[in-house]
């Protein structure tokens, strides 16, 4: 029961990107296409399934001084087994996703588990953990291409869905539809899920790891 | 030669800013955008890292990696150099400019996991530029980041006192929707380089 509840944790009640709002660059980066948002959305949860069982092994060894650089070399690696696998055998994604698949590593959501779950839990709550955020990641970038491509071109994965005699809206497609789009969705989850959902401060930043840093940098640094 | 740099300096700031048309360092963006000290703080901290960290990574990546035919080291590599970096720039300013530190080290911690800053290192290697080019794009880029920045924090300080904003888009959505419109307005520069230059 614990159990399904560490896995279903990620996917509505603290979705990473809808309800935390971490990991803002690749969502909006990559969504434009339906088959990226997914291919994102897979390679991350891979990496942050690997990475969550890996650091909970580790985390009685890692000394609490230096787990930060330690996490990041862990997700590095994985992240560069993943390029490795994504050129080999999706080249067209590769070529997609471009320089937002090396930057898996600095996705704040992997290391926003690492810091706040695997270190703290047991191999396989992590995995479970890993896996039910990395759904959740991949959900909401399902949702926000799905919305971007059928608006921005007329299309879901490729197959013609609105009318051809319909201009698609250029403009979801660039960058200003994503911005969009991306507050637009906050915005309902936030709507439909009032009370439920942990959202915990309105700056979403709570849970990443640099959480204190970034409230004493936002006050302005040292006065 | 001028013209050339000139032209990649004003593409980074105005056509291909990394912040509103790349997507790159968005956390900081609405971070740490809510008051000016603070965000003229991060865009500098960020542009020094930037240039320092290119000024490292690529001589790393063209003589060491490159040679040994070990080029697919390079993300593991160079986000252990900017965090070593990073961690060093740290000491150093804490210890000979300690105002310098005061100002500017509450923002170093944070920008080993931007990923502007890994992500122009990687992005200067893609696109085979060579050691100066790659310089002035990351100096380019932390002015555009810098840029961004600022005018963020205007539009920012004014939906934060707008009222009847229903309460859904409160806070983070509300600021990306307003990203949106800044990014639309950065739209119009695109055409700009080869209209001056071209």
């Amino acid at each position: 029961m614990n159990n399904l509840k560490t896995f279903t944790n990620g996917i509505i009640r603290e979705n990473p990107t809808l309800v935390l709002v971490l990991g803002t660059c690749p969502t909006i980066a990559v969504t434009t296409m339906v088959a990226n948002g997914i291919g994102m959305g897979i390679a991350a949860a891979f990496v942050l399934i690997c990475s969550n069982v890996v650091i909970s092994m580790l985390r009685k060894i890692i000394p609490d001084t230096v787990r930060i650089p330690c996490f990041i070399v862990v997700i590095a690696g994985f992240v560069t087994i993943v390029q490795f696998l994504v050129q080999a055998f999706a080249p067209a994604l590769n070529d997609a996703l471009g320089v937002f698949l090396p930057l898996i590593v600095v996705n704040c959501i992997i290391l926003g588990r690492a810091e706040m779950f695997a270190s703290k839990n047991g191999v396989l709550a992590s995995a479970l953990d890993g896996a039910g955020m990395g759904l959740g990641f991949t959900l909401a970038l399902l949702l926000m291409s799905t919305v971007r491509e059928i608006l921005g071109a007329g299309t879901w994965l490729g197959y013609q869905v609105l009318p051809e005699s319909m201009d698609p809206i250029a403009v979801f497609r660039l960058a200003p539809g994503g911005f969009f789009v991306f507050g637009l969705l906050v915005a309902a989850v936030a709507l439909i899920t009032r009370g439920r959902v942990s959202h915990k401060e309105a700056s979403g930043c709570t849970a990443c790891p640099f959480a204190d840093q970034c409230a004493k940098a936002s006050e302005g640094g040292a006065k | 030669m001028a013209k050339e740099y000139l032209a990649l300096i004003l593409g980074c700031i105005l056509v291909n800013n990394v912040v509103l048309a790349q997507f790159m360092g968005i956390c900081p963006f609405l971070g740490v955008s809510r008051k000016m000290d603070s965000a003229v703080g991060m865009g500098i901290a960020v542009t020094f890292v930037l240039v320092m960290a290119t000024a490292a990574t690529w001589p790393f990546y063209t003589y060491l990696l490159l040679p040994r035919g070990m080029a697919y080291l390079e993300t593991l590599s160079f986000i252990l150099i900017i965090a070593a970096l990073v961690q060093l720039v740290e000491i150093i300013m804490k210890k000979y400019t300690p105002s310098l530190h005061k100002q500017l080290g509450v923002y170093l911690p944070l920008i080993t996991t931007n990923c502007a800053v890994l992500g122009i290192t990687l992005t200067n290697i893609d696109k085979t530029y060579g050691y100066l080019q790659s310089l002035v794009n990351a100096f380019g880029t932390g002015l555009g980041f810098l840029l961004a920045m600022i005018l963020f924090n205007g539009v920012r300080s004014r939906i934060d006192s707008a009222e009847g904003i229903p309460d859904a888009l409160k806070g983070i959505p509300s600021a990306l929707i307003a990203a949106s419109l800044v990014s639309m307005g950065f739209m119009g520069f695109s055409g700009l380089i080869e209209g001056i230059f071209g």
